[in-house]
């Protein structure tokens, strides 16, 4: 194609980028560089982003965290479907994107169901033992209401949380990385002495990496910044960086704070981003979906 | 030669119901060279994996030094393999390639070091220790997978088409080049080929194999000489295959005429192929002749003139340094030693006619293509 045939098909995309992109941006940058009070140019928010850095932290650490669980979930998930038969893949991919396909406030919704203190999984505990004592002799002795669990409003549950949302995103690269190894180097590596776990160690596994690394990136970005998850399954101990700012812009009234943050949360996402990029850099095309 | 190294004794090898091995029994020496040659789908790959430990036989057993190896897998065994289009390691440097092996044997560092060097040495690649597998030429990468594997010092390394991807200039270099590593390291060799010209010029043992079958086992001169079979004959070098009766020993008669010949032990009047290679037959003045043709087609080839001759209906191809004009009348002796006897095979009557020459050199680029298996 030629090139200026190029640019005439992009315009489009080019004009909503610039419309509803760049321009908003701009718009948070110079919130976030007013006084909330006189709408002139200050520092004030900027000075006021220092008390948030325990909430900025605690997002991190639940973000990696959950990133870590993906992984750790996914790849042998990854892994057994890029061994499958063609069809088996088909089918086991879109059984992975499913959960895609539904609401993801939905799905957080369904876990509180699930985990609340009178939720699915506690009433159905507090059945079983129910039923133990009613068969009497030792289980005479359970006390009434014997089995209920604090589920929800734990470190747990929101880790839960963020991990059932994001896991697809871990395991679709994973898969994609996966099944593009070369058999053959396997049974090279096999050839030159390998057992099973070498052959994982020295050959699979380091050519997952660029998998490994998108994955990790596609789960911690949107976890860092998500916000609600919680909202519903956390508790106070637990509140995130992006229920923060969903606070500034909803109730606190100071959109200027909001978007000073939103904006501190962009350049760690940035940052996040390029230490990746910078690990899986020299293999080719590290799969950035 | 020494003793005897590898066996195979009855192998067969169905894939989803079709034989792809039927019947295989074959030994090979300490220090071989054997070249498994055929062409593609003729089971020569599967052989080599089965040989390697990548495959388990249908049924039927393989037996090193002495011992039944059927289920040990490829990493115990004392075979490397140069794989069809290397199979090298994209995340590691020459370096790291050619050390792996001896990594996964957990040898000392110094060990490691002075094995690769001298590996680096021996497929003339030093200097290129640090370089990424991308960047090097194919038949660098191909050096890098034979040191790969022979870092590793094992008994036997067999090598799956690996000049496949090559020109031809440096298929030739490759070939002699392989042929002096294998003599001087004295491994043995097993190497798998479409390419006859690359099986008769570095091997010790050829086996020709076709349909699954072992066609021909012999010495490259032996192969060409007296090829078993029409399909033989037809697969290693260029051949004329005619329809004869073997009146008596040392006496054929084909084309309605009677001729000396040095082959013996058929039945009296028994009908076989009669073999006469391009580069056997002599033109000479019509008189003279004992079969006298009309030229229909010449090709300049280089080293000599490819001729085709029609003979009462039936085109011989005939190599000749000669210039022959086409629709010239010509005659041609042919000498005991030129006339080749085979019996009668299930192949008689499929190669041997050049009547569609130039359309059998089309087929020819065709198969030089990929191999698959």
């Amino acid at each position: 194609m030629k090139k200026n045939n190029a640019v005439l098909l992009s315009t489009p995309y080019l004009i909503w980028m610039v419309l509803f992109t760049l321009i908003p941006l701009g718009v948070v940058v110079y919130y976030a560089l007013t006084d909330p009070a006189t709408g002139v140019f200050s520092l004030v928010n900027l000075r006021q982003l220092g008390m948030y850095l325990p909430v900025l932290w605690t997002s991190i650490v639940y973000s990696l965290v959950s990133a870590l669980v993906c992984l750790i979930l996914g790849y042998p998930v990854a892994y057994f479907i890029a061994h499958c038969g063609q069809t088996a893949q088909k089918f086991l991919y879109m059984l992975v994107m499913l959960p895609m396909c539904m609401s993801f406030l939905l799905r957080t919704l369904a876990w509180v169901g699930l985990l609340n203190d009178q939720g699915i999984i506690n009433n159905l505990l507090v059945a079983f033992f129910d039923w133990l004592r009613s068969l009497g002799g030792v289980f005479a002795g359970i006390p009434e209401d014997f089995g209920r669990l604090t589920l929800i409003r734990t470190p747990g549950a929101v880790v839960l949380g963020m991990v059932y949302n994001y896991l697809p995103y871990m395991i679709l690269p994973l898969y994609t990385t996966i099944v593009k190894i070369d058999h053959r180097l396997i049974e090279a590596a096999e050839d030159l002495g390998c057992n099973g776990v070498q052959t994982f160690r020295r050959v699979i596994l380091p050519l997952s990496m660029p998998g490994i690394l998108s994955g990790i990136t596609m789960v911690f970005v949107p976890a860092v910044s998500t916000f609600y998850i919680s909202q519903k399954m956390g508790s106070s101990n637990t509140v995130l960086i992006g229920d923060v700012i969903e606070r500034q812009f909803k109730q606190g009234n100071n959109p200027n704070l909001g978007a000073a943050l939103s904006i501190v949360l962009m350049i760690l996402v940035f940052v996040c981003t390029g230490i990746m990029n910078r690990f899986g850099g020299d293999e080719e095309g590290s799969v950035m979906v | 030669m020494s003793k005897e190294l590898i066996r195979l004794r009855d192998l067969i090898m169905e894939f989803d119901g079709e034989r792809i091995l039927d019947g295989i029994n074959l030994y090979i020496n300490d220090h071989e060279f054997l070249t498994l040659l055929g062409p593609s789908g003729c089971g020569k790959t599967t052989t080599l994996r089965i040989i390697g430990g990548f495959l388990t036989p249908t049924s039927g057993t393989v037996i090193f030094d002495g011992e039944t190896i059927n289920d040990v897998p490829p990493y115990k065994r004392q075979i490397n393999t140069v794989f069809q289009r290397y199979a090298l390691f994209p995340h590691l440097d020459v370096y790291d390639n050619i050390a792996f092996g001896l990594r996964v044997a957990k040898l000392p560092k110094q060990e490691i070091d002075a094995r690769v060097k001298e590996m680096l040495e021996i497929v003339s690649l030093r200097g290129y220790e640090n370089r990424h597998i991308d960047s090097l030429s194919g038949g660098q990468q191909q050096r890098v997978a034979i040191a790969r594997a022979l870092v590793n010092r094992p008994k036997v390394l067999l090598l799956d088409e690996p000049l496949g991807a090559l020109d031809l200039r440096l298929r030739k270099d490759m070939q002699n080049e392989l042929k002096r590593i294998q003599q001087a390291l004295g491994i043995t060799f097993i190497y798998v080929t479409h390419d006859q010209e690359e099986a008769l010029s570095m091997s010790d043992t050829i086996v020709v194999m076709d349909k699954g079958r072992i066609q021909q086992i012999g010495k490259p001169e032996d192969i060409y000489n007296e090829p078993k079979n029409a399909f033989v004959a037809d697969f290693i070098g260029e051949s004329n295959i005619l329809d004869g009766v073997m009146l008596e020993d040392y006496r054929v008669k084909f084309f309605d005429r009677e001729f000396q010949c040095v082959d013996k032990g058929f039945a009296p009047n028994e009908p076989v192929d009669v073999v006469i290679r391009p580069e056997d037959v002599d033109i000479v003045p019509v008189r003279e002749g004992h079969l006298v043709g009309k030229v229909t087609a010449i090709t300049f080839k280089g080293l000599n003139y490819d001729i085709i001759v029609e003979f009462k209906g039936f085109k011989w191809l005939i190599q000749s340094t000669d210039y022959q004009a086409v629709g010239s009348t010509i005659g041609i002796r042919l000498n005991p030693e030129d006339i080749h006897i085979m019996h009668k095979s299930e192949y008689s009557g499929m190669f041997g006619d050049y009547s569609s020459y130039s359309a059998e050199y089309d087929e020819l680029t065709e198969d030089a293509g990929d191999e698959k298996e």
